[in-house]
């Protein structure tokens, strides 16, 4: 079978995608001011911070202005938690949504009933983006439950009249059978875990292509360009970029158009701006810092200049898809990501480029870290697949140095190597798992 | 005939061994001869079975990593020299041996050795030549 991946009509949901700038400004103008309103009423740290700045909501006379205020970040939710943050009364919550906090408490983000049909939309746009049409049958692999990607995705393709599979993530096996059997041809789940079920089709003789799938909807997790292809080249499907946080309102905020030139951002619902993140001040677009962003529409939680700890750069120029909305460029890292190795700065996504350098190697590794007698050590983890291995003792030594100095040429740090059995290295049933550190920093 | 070697990647811990070998039982497929290079860290498991093409299946569809390598199996006099004899037949010859292992079918009788040539057909036409008894 073939795939059709010719473009249906556009959605009219989508038509706000294409205002005239002008018009989008005034529209995010009034729409800030409502926003920071509504906070400055009702949210007593946002109140707190404005007088402390001596500022008024009134004070704002443009969009622009908004870089004159205060920022939200991580730790004012964690600190809040669960309700201290709501700009609503109970009565009009309707729904909560927790992120998985790596420490202790989780972070908690509530919606009202304008919100979840706020968030919907989103979303409808988002899948009419790229080619999701009604007809279409969404195989869900988001997980269902606190994480905002599974009830998201699920609300947002209802509404755009596609026939959608609850299924939740994980049971690898029962995904495929169902992805065949029912002819599905949107999935939405984590690019890894893409990987993961193009891996476990080749094991059982499933032929991706084959299948009437064509859209793979990817997020909630950092991805490369070199996944796409694989993704694309492995499965023939398309695969798209989706961005979101729960703290501002799960999978929606941007998501690529067919074009596939970085997520376009719905700065309709939600307000962009990029900032360094050492000295906290703007930068233009088209320069790298870490993304801002402001609820323009959000009731019950508003977050105003919220820091998402995501390193990119807003992409101005106008995408060939007619699309007025501004674009992020892939984001392959977090500030918060970053790891200090015996004083050298690494990314994870570095570990990833340089194994994907070395032919024949699927970027399922894990790298630990350690400090042993005073002195970090880094060791890589790299699942053997069929095609890197070797029949020689010394075959497999050679692919190991060839990775481990692919790593070091990239980073700088000399990593041990260790390859480990298929499968034996922790899945993504949601998000990776890529980094242990056993460091008591 | 052309036999093909299944090479499977395991790591060094106590029962990687298990796993593929209760497999291969279970299916009801006979190894006919292994062997095992083993690091501090993995090891690759060499078999040969009776068939090669299931067995491969089998164990790459319960997420094994596994290599289909073409090997030379020559069956010699079970008496002294006969390993040194196919050395002596591949000297000068532009054909290197990678790795080796055999058996005796029965003592006194017949030995069977496996050898990974990094040329195997140019090797087994040299062999065949020199009369040696190439299965």
């Amino acid at each position: 079978m073939s795939k059709n991946h010719s473009m249906p009509p556009l959605h009219p949901e989508s038509a706000v995608d294409f205002l005239p700038v002008a018009q989008l400004r005034d529209i995010q103008f009034a729409r800030l001011q409502f926003i920071v309103q509504r906070s400055y009423d009702h949210v007593a740290l946002f109140r707190k911070r404005m007088e402390e700045r001596k500022l008024k909501p009134s004070d704002l006379h443009t969009v622009e202005d908004i870089v004159k205020l205060p920022f939200t970040v991580k730790t004012d939710l964690r600190d809040s938690y669960p309700y201290g943050m709501a700009a609503s009364p109970l009565q009009e919550i309707v729904r909560f949504h927790a992120s998985s906090g790596t420490t202790g408490k989780p972070i908690v983000v509530a919606y009202t009933k304008e919100d979840l049909n706020d968030w919907t939309r989103a979303m409808v746009r988002s899948f009419a983006a790229c080619g999701v049409h009604s007809g279409d049958i969404v195989q869900n692999a988001y997980g269902y439950g606190l994480f905002t990607g599974g009830l998201g995705a699920h609300y947002g393709a209802e509404a755009l009249g596609a026939s959608v599979i609850p299924i939740s993530g994980g049971n690898t096996d029962r995904q495929l059978m169902i992805l065949k059997d029912f002819g599905v041809t949107v999935i939405c789940c984590t690019p890894s875990y893409f990987l993961h079920l193009m891996d476990r089709a080749a094991e059982l003789g499933i032929d991706l292509k084959e299948l009437p799938l064509r859209i793979g909807v990817f997020g909630a997790e950092p991805w490369t360009e070199n996944m796409r292809e694989r993704i694309q080249t492995g499965s023939g499907i398309r695969a798209y970029d989706i961005y979101g946080l729960s703290e501002i309102v799960g999978p929606g905020v941007a998501m690529e158009c067919t074009h596939q030139a970085g997520p376009h951002i719905f700065e309709d619902m939600f307000y962009p701006e990029v900032i360094d993140p050492k000295t906290m001040e703007p930068l233009p677009d088209g320069t790298e810092g870490e993304l801002v962003l402001t609820t323009l529409c959000k009731r019950a939680m508003p977050m105003i200049r919220y820091r998402t700890r995501d390193i990119t750069a807003i992409e101005s120029a106008k995408c060939a898809c007619g699309r007025t909305l501004r674009r992020i460029c892939r984001i392959g890292r977090r500030s918060d990501d970053m790891l200090i190795i015996r004083g050298i700065n690494l990314f994870p996504s570095q570990i990833e480029a340089a194994l994907l350098r070395v032919e024949g190697t699927l970027p399922h590794y894990q790298i630990v870290i350690d400090r042993q007698k005073d002195l970090d050590t880094l060791e890589v983890q790299v699942e053997v697949t069929t095609e890197a291995l070797s029949d020689t003792v010394g075959g497999l030594e050679q692919f190991k140095s060839r990775l481990a100095h692919s790593i070091e040429s990239i980073t700088g740090l000399h990593p041990a190597l260790k390859l480990v059995a298929p499968r034996t290295l922790q899945r993504s049933e949601g998000k990776a798992k890529r980094v242990i550190d056993k460091r008591l920093l | 005939m052309k036999w093909k070697q299944l090479s499977v990647f395991l790591e060094n811990k106590p029962g990687a061994l298990n796993e593929p070998c209760r497999l291969l039982a279970k299916a009801g497929i006979n190894v006919q001869t292994f062997s095992l290079a083993d690091t501090r860290e993995f090891g690759i498991l060499r078999l040969v079975v009776g068939e090669s093409d299931r067995a491969r299946r089998l164990l790459q569809r319960n997420g094994f990593a596994v290599k289909v390598t073409k090997v030379v199996v020559i069956e010699v006099p079970d008496r002294p020299g006969a390993l040194a004899g196919i050395l002596d037949a591949i000297e000068g010859t532009q054909v290197s041996v990678k790795y080796a292992y055999g058996f005796t079918v029965k003592p006194g009788d017949k030995g069977v050795l496996v050898f990974s040539f990094d040329e195997p057909d140019s090797a087994t036409r040299v062999l065949l030549k020199k009369g040696f008894k190439v299965l």
